[in-house]
């Protein structure tokens, strides 16, 4: 990946959980542009633990003078968004990567529908920037669950288009209202919970939408589990995947070149083929088909995991 | 009849699969002359997709109107060609929202033609299903003077706009909905390969 290392230059708190954050480069150079739904990943040196996030920038695409992100703290998590609220301060020097897209705006579409759930909103904050820009017919939906936990309500701007659902005030998003009657040419976007992108595919069945007009992006966190072995062929060793570590973090500390992007299941970047599985694939992901699933044959080593007596796989 | 089959050629040639049924959601169905029977066998393997189905039809000499309308869709009309059914067509989904399914069925001209329009107006390519019945007359666009010329079922054929004589190809404009027609003869004019039937 190619990546650069950027100074901290503002840390935000937006909401007790929520914190934004600004990065520049050291010597002011302008950083490479990109596109609405773009994200980076962030390198954090965590006592020797190397973690590495993925956030979406929430800044203006066409402004290179720096990265906007927002983090959320996930108490429960397994410490990059805790380093990130507890250790990271201005002037701090931290590696990022060069932006990646894989929720970008289809440009085909004559009118764009953002559904955002929490944190979700972070992506289409940049969407909106680059809407505004090239004037396209756009709606937003936001939800949350209680305006003192809404980060979004501190980053989105006024305006009629955008629409903020707060369901502790009895306002609950009703995707099936949002996605009815909208005309020909419609996509739409939604990032969130797995239940908002479900509950949005769903209601979008229902009413006979096609399934190349939704679009959604959910980064995973790699979850944790029992600790098990990998035999890697091409490498001829076997290491062990700690509780706490994912597959892709147990390769690299073994010193295994393999690609990644965006570390959370989606892009398929990391996609390994499996020789041998005696036992069960844990398939975390959101890139493989239900077939390649049921075949044991590949495994996403950014969020799977194993059960079972061995697994060879062909790195 | 049933549904056509045909060659396997390069990847621009469009196929066709049979109609199948989204049930009771918005629909726009379009047929000509043998597609009828294409629509008829679809609402027998569910009578549910008609419930909210505006069906056109240009019959080109074959008698399925009572059968159609039979069927009971929301509404039913017939017109005598496609340019005569266009200004509907286009109001129809000028007024539709997210959701139309449209189902083509008949020939390639009318498949070709309204899955052009029908793009235009932001339909998904995905909301769209043709299925292929009748003549397998092609719509031919001449790539040298950009004429198109209908239902032509000849391989090499002339080009009704500016007479040169053209090669029937595969490579089909999904913007205009015809296949690409080039000259035959520009190497070694008036030397032409002898007239085929278009096969499928």
């Amino acid at each position: 990946m190619t990546s650069l290392m950027l100074r901290v230059t503002e840390v935000a708190p937006l909401t007790p959980l929520v914190t934004r954050f600004r990065f520049e480069h050291p010597e002011g150079a302008a950083l490479p542009l990109f596109s609405g739904g773009a994200h980076v990943v962030v390198e954090m040196p965590d006592e020797g633990t190397l973690r590495r996030n993925a956030y979406s920038l929430i800044s203006d695409p066409l402004d290179g003078s720096g990265y906007g992100i927002a983090v959320r703290r996930e108490d429960g998590g397994r410490g990059g968004s805790r380093y990130m609220h507890s250790h990271v301060a201005v002037g701090d020097m931290l590696r990022v990567t060069a932006p990646v897209n894989l929720f970008g705006l289809d440009l085909r579409a004559r009118r764009h529908v953002l559904i955002a759930g929490g944190i979700g909103i972070t992506p289409m904050l940049s969407q909106l920037r680059q809407l505004d820009r090239l004037q396209l017919p756009y709606e937003l939906h936001y939800a949350a669950r209680s305006r003192s936990e809404a980060a979004g309500l501190k980053l989105l701007p006024e305006a009629p288009q955008i629409h903020v659902h707060i369901s502790e005030e009895g306002n609950r998003m009703d995707p099936g209202a949002i996605l009815s009657g909208q005309p020909l040419g419609t996509h739409v976007y939604t990032c969130g919970p797995e239940g908002l992108i479900a509950a949005v595919e769903d209601a979008a069945g229902r009413l006979g939408w096609p399934g190349g007009a939704l679009h959604s992006e959910a980064f995973l966190a790699p979850p944790p589990g029992k600790p098990f072995d990998v035999t890697l062929a091409r490498s001829g060793v076997t290491i062990t995947v700690g509780a706490h570590q994912s597959l892709l973090e147990a390769l690299e500390a073994a010193g295994v070149k393999i690609p990644w992007s965006c570390r959370g299941g989606a892009c398929g970047q990391c996609e390994s083929a499996v020789l041998s599985c005696k036992g069960r694939i844990e398939h975390n992901d959101h890139w493989l088909s239900d077939d390649d699933r049921a075949a044991q044959a590949k495994i996403m080593p950014c969020v799977s995991r194993f059960q079972g007596e061995e697994l060879i796989l062909e790195r | 009849m049933t549904q056509s089959t045909f060659s396997p050629s390069i990847l621009s040639r469009p196929v066709y699969a049979v109609l199948d049924s989204h049930g009771a959601t918005p629909a726009l169905m379009l047929a000509d002359a043998e597609g009828a029977a294409a629509l008829i066998e679809l609402a027998e393997r569910d009578a549910s997709v008609m419930e909210h189905a505006h069906l056109i039809f240009i019959p080109g000499g074959a008698d399925y109107g009572a059968r159609l309308r039979a069927l009971g869709p929301r509404m039913y009309r017939e017109g005598p060609s496609y340019a005569a059914i266009l200004p509907r067509f286009r109001k129809a989904l000028a007024d539709a929202q997210m959701g139309l399914r449209l189902y083509l069925a008949g020939t390639e001209g009318l498949i070709g033609q309204a899955t052009a329009e029908a793009l235009a107006a932001g339909l998904p390519a995905d909301a769209i299903q043709a299925e292929h019945r009748g003549s397998i007359a092609r719509r031919m666009q001449c790539v040298h003077c950009k004429g198109v010329t209908e239902n032509v079922s000849t391989d090499p054929f002339t080009c009704s706009h500016c007479g040169l004589t053209l090669f029937v190809r595969d490579h089909f404009s999904r913007r205009l909905g015809a296949f690409q027609g080039v000259c035959v003869d520009a190497e070694t004019p008036g030397i032409v390969p002898p007239t085929q039937e278009i096969q499928p």
